[in-house]
């Protein structure tokens, strides 16, 4: 049923070239997209534990990477990622008891989602430039 | 009229043979990671700046051990699951698919036993 060469030929149900991109569609895939990159960001977190773990001499290599220009990027990508994410999955943790679906609602949801993961990042970066 | 049989219904599996099961524990690993991950991000910002012996003499407390070594089980638990759905939905040959399955699970392991390594290790 699956096989490719059935469907040959057939008309395909429209797909993302389709439709006219909208906001709660990009929220969708920035879920998954910052997801996929707080996968790949635990790596950085294995490695710092790892340096730490190891001594003065490798934690100061991660030190010094985690605090140059290159290294203090990617950290505020994942931050971003991180709480992005995090504040999409309290969306679907509400719409998981089926609230919150109306139409006003799930855009007002994704305006705050997007706004609150900008305004958190900044201030955790903020927070932390005030301490260091 | 349901075509189905009664002990199927009973197991309640549906067609993916794994019922509600994954949904289930990504929304647990979910609701477990909002204070875990506020945990870890306290943990950092409380030691931003800090030399190689304040870093390790605080996260060797008995507190910081158990916020770090609780956010791995749960946070490369929860990656684990999500990473399985997008393998799902965009890997289509079988054999393929099953070896992403089986990387997708045997990489979180071991990402989470070498920070579990490290984590522990801090704390002894």
């Amino acid at each position: 049923m699956t096989h490719s060469d059935r469907g040959a030929g057939r008309p395909l149900s429209p797909h993302l070239q389709i439709y006219k991109p909208t906001l709660t569609m990009m929220m969708s895939m920035a879920h998954r997209l910052t997801g996929l990159a707080l996968y790949c960001g635990t790596l950085l977190l294995a490695w710092w534990l790892l340096a730490l773990a190891g001594g003065a001499e490798s934690f100061a290599a991660a030190q010094a990477f985690f605090s140059g220009f290159f290294g203090r990027l990617i950290l505020f990508g994942y931050t971003w990622a991180l709480i992005h994410h995090m504040l999409g999955g309290l969306r679907h943790l509400v719409w998981d008891t089926g609230h919150g679906f109306g139409p006003a609602q799930i855009e007002w949801a994704a305006r705050a989602t997007l706004a609150g993961s900008v305004v958190l990042t900044l201030v955790v970066w903020v927070l932390g430039f005030s301490l260091l | 009229m349901s075509l189905r049989t009664p002990l199927g219904a009973v197991r309640g599996h549906g067609s993916a043979n794994s019922g509600t099961g994954h949904f289930w524990r990504q929304r647990l690993s979910a609701i477990a990671n909002v204070p875990l991950t506020l945990g870890l991000v306290w943990l950092v910002l409380a030691n931003l700046g800090g030399d190689y012996e304040s870093v390790r003499a605080s996260l060797s407390s008995p507190l910081a051990v158990i916020v770090l070594a609780a956010f791995i089980v749960s946070a490369v638990y929860h990656m684990r699951l999500g990473l399985q759905v997008v393998i799902e939905d965009y890997v289509h040959g079988e054999a393929l698919k099953f070896a992403c399955l089986i990387a997708n699970t045997l990489f979180s392991a071991i990402l989470a036993l070498t920070c579990l390594y490290a984590i522990l290790k801090l704390g002894i």
